[in-house]
C-alpha cells in the first residue's frame, strides 16, 4: 500500500513538471492582480493556452496517439491535473469536450468526424458542448423530446430544446442526442448527432443561477438543418453512445472531486478565522463531522486510480462520493455562515457563491435520488423500483403522462 | 498508487475470517446478555495460533512484523462476527513495548501470546486541551493520567491514579499506557497482579466488549523508554483498530439488511425496491465506504505520513462510529419488529454500536480532534 508513483510515472511527473516550471508565465491569470475580466478574452487567452497544454502533452493524455494524445492511462491524466494545479495556472478550458464527449466520437464516431473534429477540440481551436439534457429529460435522459426527421435526401432537421448546457456561449459544436423514431421504446429510436452552434435555428440563451451569473444555457432548435453526415454511431444507437458519455463522466467526477475546491483544509480554514467558532464544541464537532467525509472522498479518489491502474473501469459507487461532497460542501457553507454571519453572504465572499452554487449541484449529472437508484441497484443488487415505460412506444407514453397516468 | 489488498493481507483476511466461522460467536454474545459467560468462547488461544498478538512485534523478536492496516484487518473480521478477542487491548499496548528498548526481551512472549497485555487508554492533548487524561469512569469530565514521582535507579515508580473503562484489562498480565512521572507524559508498564493494582471488571450493555476499572495505589510501575510520539501514537492506533472492528459490524448489519429486502415482500413487491428502504440501505454503503478509504489513510500515514496519522485515524474513528449506528438502526428497522427483538441478531449490533460509540475517549473526542488537526493545518497555510 503506497501512494508512491512508479519510476515511470516519477519521470512523467518530473517532464511535466519542468514543462510547467518553464511555461507557467504564458498561461492565462485569472484571480489576484492582473487578472484577465473581459469575458471574451478570458475565453481565447483560455483557448490559447488549452493548445500549448496539448502541444506539451498534458490534454487528452488517455487519447490514442492517432487523435494528438498520448496514449497513455487515467492516473497519467491524474498526474498532469495534479501538476498543473501545483503550479497554480488553469488547466484545459474545454474538459467536457476533450474529457467525455472526444473520447464518445473516438469510441463512436466514424474516421471522417475523427478526422476531422478530434484535433481542435484538443487544441482548444473549436470548443464544445453536450446538448443531453432538457426541461423534461435530466435523470430520466431517455425521455429527450427534440426531434430529428430526416428528409429523402438523407438530411435532418431538428427542432427542440436542450438545458444545463455549460459552454454553449462560444461552443462551435455540440454533442445532441435526439429521437428520430417517436414509434419505438424510449431508449431506441434515439441517436446522436454533431451539431454547428453557428447553425441557422440555433438560440443560446444564458440561465442566470442563484449566484446571479448564468453557468449554464439554454439552448433553442428551431428547424435546424444537419447533413446525413452528422450522425455520431448510427441511426437508432443514440442511447449507447450517450451511455459512453456518461460513464466517461463518471470517471470525470470520481477523479474531479477535489479539484473543485471543496476541501476540509479550506473549510477549517473558514472556521478558523474567528476566534469563539474556532473553540466552539458545537462548531468543532460539526466541522469535524463534515471534515472527515471529505478527507474520505479524498482516498475514495485513490481507490478508483488503484482500479484503474489496474485495467477495472469504476463503477457507479464513484456517484456516492459525488453525494458525500456535495452534502458536506452543503453543511460547510451552512457552518460557516454559522460563524460568520451575514458577513459570509456578503455577495463578494468566496462563500456567498458556493453556498449559491451547491443546490443546484446535487441535481446536476443525475439527481441525489437517481444516484441513490442507481447504487442501491447496480452495487448492492436490490430489486429495481417498478417501471410504467418498459416496452412501450416513445409516443404512447407521451400520451399517457400527458393524461396523468 | 497502490491503495488495494496486497496477495498476503487478502490471507490474512481471509484466514482470520474461516478461523472465526468456527464458533458461534452470535449465540454466544446473546447467552451471555442471559447471564451465561461461559458461552462466551475463549478466542486467546485461536488468537495466539494464528499469529495476531504478535502483528505489530518484528520478526526478530517473535512477532510478524506487520503494520497497524494489516491489524486493523483482523479487527474488522472480528467486528463482523462480534468476537471477542482482547486484541483491541493487546495491540495498542505491544506498540509502546515495541518501541521502548528496555523492555525487548519480554516481547517473544507478549508476541507468542503467553502474556497478554492491555492498554491504558491515555488520551494525548489536543489544541484545545493541553493536558494528557484518562478515559472517566463516569461523566464527561477527563480525569488526569495516573501520576507518580522521579524514579529510582532501577527505573520503578510508585503509581496512583485511575483509568476508567479499559479495553481487555481482565486477565491480562500487563497493564501498558501513560502516566505523568514528575509531571511528564511517560510510557509505563505495571503487572497486573503487583500490590495496589485494582482492576474491577465492568459490563455494560454488550456481553461481548470485555473492560475493567483500573485503578493504582501506590502501585509499582516500570518506566519505559518509548519516545512520546509512540504514546500519542498508541492512542491513535488504538481508534484506528476501533474504528476497523467498527466498519466489520456495519459490513455484516448492510449484509444481513440487504439480504432481507430482497426476500421480503410487501404490497406485491420486493421491500427493497421501495426508495425508502433502497435510499436509507445506501447511505449505510456510503458510510461505510468512506470509512473504508480513512482506513487506508490510517493504515498508509502511520508510516507513510506520520504528521497526518493522528488526523487519519481520528476521522477513520468518527464516520466508523457514526457508521456503525446508522447501520445498526437500519439493520433493526428494515428487519421491521422483529429486529428489535431477542430473537434477531440486529440487537447484538446495535448494542455493540451503543457501547463502541462511547469507548475510548468516545466518537465525539475522536471527531473534535478531526477539527483540531485540520484547524492546526489551516492556521498554518
Amino acid at each position: 500500500m503506497d501512494l508512491d508513483d512508479t519510476p515511470e510515472q516519477a519521470a512523467q511527473r518530473a517532464k511535466v513538471r519542468a514543462w510547467l516550471e518553464e511555461h507557467k508565465a504564458e498561461a492565462p491569470v485569472l484571480s489576484g492582480p492582473g487578472a484577465l475580466t473581459d469575458e471574451a478574452e478570458i475565453v481565447s487567452a483560455r483557448r490559447a493556452w488549452q493548445g500549448k497544454l496539448a502541444e506539451a502533452g498534458l490534454a487528452g493524455v488517455t487519447w490514442p496517439k492517432e487523435y494528438g494524445g498520448q496514449g497513455l492511462g487515467p492516473i497519467e491524466q491524474v498526474i498532469c491535473n495534479q501538476e498543473i494545479a501545483r503550479a497554480g495556472v488553469p488547466g484545459i478550458l474545454d474538459a467536457i469536450g476533450v474529457g467525455m464527449l472526444g473520447p464518445t466520437i473516438i469510441a463512436h464516431g466514424s474516421e471522417e468526424q475523427k478526422g476531422r473534429f478530434l484535433g481542435p477540440m484538443l487544441h482548444g481551436d473549436e470548443v464544445w458542448c453536450q446538448l443531453f439534457s432538457e426541461p423534461a429529460a435530466g435523470s430520466d435522459l431517455a425521455a429527450v423530446q427534440t426531434r430529428a426527421r430526416q428528409a429523402d435526401d438523407g438530411s435532418w432537421r431538428l427542432s427542440g430544446q436542450k438545458v444545463w448546457t455549460t459552454n454553449a456561449q462560444f461552443s462551435s459544436y455540440g454533442l445532441l442526442l435526439a429521437r428520430t423514431d417517436p414509434e419505438q421504446h424510449k431508449h431506441k429510436g434515439l441517436t446522436m448527432f454533431i451539431i454547428p452552434m453557428d447553425a441557422p435555428g440555433v438560440t443560446v440563451r444564458g440561465l442566470r443561477q442563484i449566484s446571479g451569473e448564468a453557468e449554464f444555457n439554454e439552448v433553442f432548435l428551431d428547424d435546424v438543418e444537419l447533413p446525413a453526415d452528422a450522425v455520431v454511431g448510427g441511426v437508432g444507437s443514440g442511447w449507447g453512445t450517450a451511455l459512453t458519455t456518461l460513464m466517461f463522466e463518471r470517471v470525470t467526477i470520481g477523479l474531479g472531486g477535489e479539484g473543485l475546491g471543496y476541501n476540509s483544509v479550506r473549510f477549517a480554514g473558514g472556521i478558523a478565522s474567528d476566534e469563539h467558532g474556532r473553540r466552539d464544541p458545537e462548531v468543532r464537532k460539526q466541522l469535524g463531522e463534515i471534515a472527515s467525509e471529505l478527507l474520505a472522498v479524498r482516498f475514495t479518489g485513490y481507490r478508483t486510480l488503484t482500479a484503474l491502474q489496474r485495467g477495472q473501469i469504476p463503477g457507479p459507487e464513484a456517484g456516492l462520493a459525488k453525494v458525500t461532497i456535495v452534502n458536506g460542501a452543503i453543511k460547510a457553507g451552512d457552518l460557516i455562515a454559522d460563524v460568520l454571519g451575514p458577513d459570509a453572504l456578503d455577495e463578494s465572499s468566496e462563500w456567498a457563491y458556493m453556498i449559491s452554487f451547491l443546490p443546484g449541484l446535487k441535481s446536476a449529472g443525475g439527481t441525489e435520488e437517481i444516484l441513490r437508484n442507481t447504487i442501491g441497484e447496480r452495487v448492492l443488487g436490490l430489486p429495481p423500483e417498478p417501471r410504467l415505460d418498459k416496452g412501450i412506444p416513445f409516443s404512447e407514453l407521451r400520451s399517457k403522462e400527458g393524461a396523468g397516468v | 498508487m497502490n491503495l488495494a489488498l496486497s496477495d498476503e493481507q487478502e490471507f490474512l483476511r481471509e484466514a482470520a475470517r474461516g478461523t472465526l466461522s468456527r464458533f458461534k460467536t452470535l449465540e454466544a454474545a446473546r447467552e451471555a446478555l442471559d447471564g451465561n459467560d461461559a458461552a462466551l468462547p475463549d478466542l486467546w488461544p485461536t488468537a495466539c495460533e494464528a499469529g495476531w498478538p504478535g502483528l505489530l512485534i518484528d520478526e526478530a523478536h517473535g512477532g510478524a512484523g506487520l503494520d497497524a492496516f494489516d491489524a486493523m484487518l483482523v479487527l474488522g473480521e472480528c467486528g463482523r462476527v462480534l468476537a471477542s478477542v482482547p486484541l483491541l487491548g493487546h495491540l495498542p499496548a505491544t506498540a509502546i513495548l515495541a518501541d521502548a528498548p528496555k523492555v525487548a526481551d519480554y516481547l517473544p512472549a507478549l508476541a507468542s501470546g503467553e502474556r497478554r497485555a492491555a492498554y491504558l487508554p491515555s488520551q494525548p492533548p489536543t489544541d484545545v486541551d493541553p493536558r494528557w487524561s484518562a478515559d472517566p469512569a463516569h461523566g464527561m469530565e477527563r480525569p488526569p493520567l495516573a501520576t507518580g514521582a522521579a524514579p529510582d535507579a532501577g527505573g520503578e515508580v510508585k503509581l496512583s491514579g485511575a483509568y476508567g473503562f479499559v479495553p481487555d484489562a481482565p486477565g491480562a498480565g500487563a497493564l501498558v499506557g501513560v502516566a505523568l512521572i514528575d509531571g511528564e507524559p511517560t510510557g509505563v508498564v505495571v503487572m497486573a497482579n503487583a500490590d495496589g493494582v485494582k482492576i474491577e471488571p465492568v459490563r455494560r450493555y454488550d456481553a461481548t466488549r470485555s473492560l475493567a476499572h483500573v485503578r493504582l495505589e501506590d502501585a509499582a510501575a516500570t518506566v519505559l523508554d518509548a519516545p512520546v510520539e509512540s504514546l500519542a501514537g498508541a492512542w491513535h492506533l488504538a481508534q484506528a483498530l476501533i474504528a476497523a472492528e467498527s466498519l466489520g459490524s456495519v459490513e455484516t448489519a448492510l449484509e444481513s439488511s440487504v439480504s432481507y429486502a430482497k426476500e421480503r415482500f410487501t404490497f406485491g413487491r420486493a421491500i427493497g425496491s421501495y426508495q425508502a428502504v433502497k435510499h436509507s440501505l445506501t447511505e449505510v454503503l456510503r458510510q461505510l465506504e468512506n470509512g473504508r478509504s480513512l482506513l487506508y489513510y490510517a493504515g498508509w500515514s502511520r508510516n507513510g505520513a506520520p504528521a497526518e496519522f493522528p488526523l487519519a485515524a481520528s476521522a477513520a474513528r468518527s464516520v466508523a462510529g457514526r457508521a456503525l449506528d446508522q447501520g445498526a438502526r437500519t439493520m433493526i428497522s428494515v428487519h421491521g419488529g422483529i429486529g428489535a427483538t431477542w430473537e434477531h441478531d440486529a440487537p447484538l449490533y446495535f448494542r455493540r454500536a451503543q457501547l463502541s460509540r462511547r469507548l475510548l475517549g468516545g466518537t465525539a473526542a475522536a471527531t473534535d480532534r478531526v477539527a483540531g488537526e485540520l484547524i492546526a493545518q489551516a492556521d498554518a497555510a
